[in-house]
């Protein structure tokens, strides 16, 4: 080797070093997003049937979505705690004229009966989730989430975590736009 | 009185921000009766990483949506599903991230290729070093 090309191969580590306190330096700068995006949105529902929480109702099939009418879906449960947050923010979508429908997710009907009795039920519609198999299906990984479906049954957007009251215009954007 | 009820509100445990009260899925912690089934579905539930706590398979993770995917694992695999079929199926729902095992495509060559690309390199950089040793 020349001693040209040894001299050029010295800055190496040091190059090498740089790049990794680069690296280093964006993970502090910008903040960790660790929510998992659902790979569904733009694919329709996953076919599900979920018997109604409400006694006597019929029960919450995928195929239903399918009726030219764009919907909100909010996978909820009585055990969560951001869940309550965004009740007044579904109760104000509600009163803009957005149809809501309801997965109950890992509850007993009974439970998420009262839930709604103590928050307000902005939801047409109920399914029992027991199991999460429509929550799976959906590729949702928490709860409170929020889906977007077009008349088509296809799901159109997804929100993450509780509708704040600064998140209503959005979702009430998403929505227009799947008209 | 206020001071002794501040204290015991931040003393309080603080509540859980969410813990279902209903048992969980039978399947989900329970065993196929069939072994060879039941080690299929084990070798995939090793593979498959829970949405929850981020960084663990669904067979090692103790949060209740891990369980549900197991039940469902162990429900498809009872059904006669392949081990793939069911690895797809969660992928086209969760992206790629789900799974542990990366297939070998055209965006993860690289991950495949390093080490060969590595031991090459070195096998080349020894060879140049023994030779410089014997002249």
């Amino acid at each position: 080797m020349s001693l040209r090309t040894i001299r050029i191969l010295l800055w190496l580590p040091l190059v090498g070093f740089l790049i990794v306190l680069g690296l280093v330096f964006t993970g502090l700068i910008r903040p960790h997003d660790a929510s998992i995006r659902s790979q569904m949105v733009g694919r329709p529902l996953p076919a599900f049937s979920l018997p109604s929480t409400r006694p006597r109702q019929p029960p919450l099939t995928s195929a239903s979505f399918a009726d030219g009418k764009v919907r909100l879906v909010n996978i909820f449960a009585s055990w969560c705690v951001p869940c309550v947050v965004e009740m007044p923010q579904l109760a104000q979508l509600k009163q803009a004229g957005v149809a809501i429908e309801g997965i109950a997710s890992r509850d007993t009907p009974a439970d998420s009966l009262a839930f709604l009795q103590r928050n307000g039920d902005p939801y047409d519609r109920i399914g029992d989730d027991k199991t999460s198999a429509a929550q799976i299906a959906i590729g949702s990984s928490g709860v409170p989430e929020t889906y977007v479906v077009d008349g088509k049954g296809v799901i159109r957007a997804q929100h993450i975590g509780p509708i704040q009251p600064q998140d209503v215009a959005d979702i009430l954007a998403a929505v227009r736009d799947a008209q | 009185m206020k001071r002794v009820i501040a204290l015991t509100l931040i003393l309080a445990p603080t509540v859980s921000w969410a813990d279902p009260t209903m048992a969980p899925e039978p399947l989900s912690y329970t065993q196929l009766p069939d072994p060879a089934q039941e080690a299929a579905a084990q070798a995939l539930m090793q593979t498959i990483r829970c949405v929850v706590c981020q960084g663990q398979s669904i067979a090692d993770s103790d949060a209740d949506l891990a369980g549900d995917m197991r039940a469902l694992v162990r429900q498809k695999i009872a059904a006669g599903e392949k081990p793939e079929a069911i690895r797809a199926w969660l992928i086209q729902r969760y992206g790629r991230w789900v799974s542990y095992r990366p297939p070998v495509d055209a965006v993860t060559w690289p991950l495949w290729a390093a080490p060969i690309l590595l031991l090459a390199v070195g096998g080349l950089l020894a060879r140049s070093a023994f030779r410089r040793r014997r002249t």
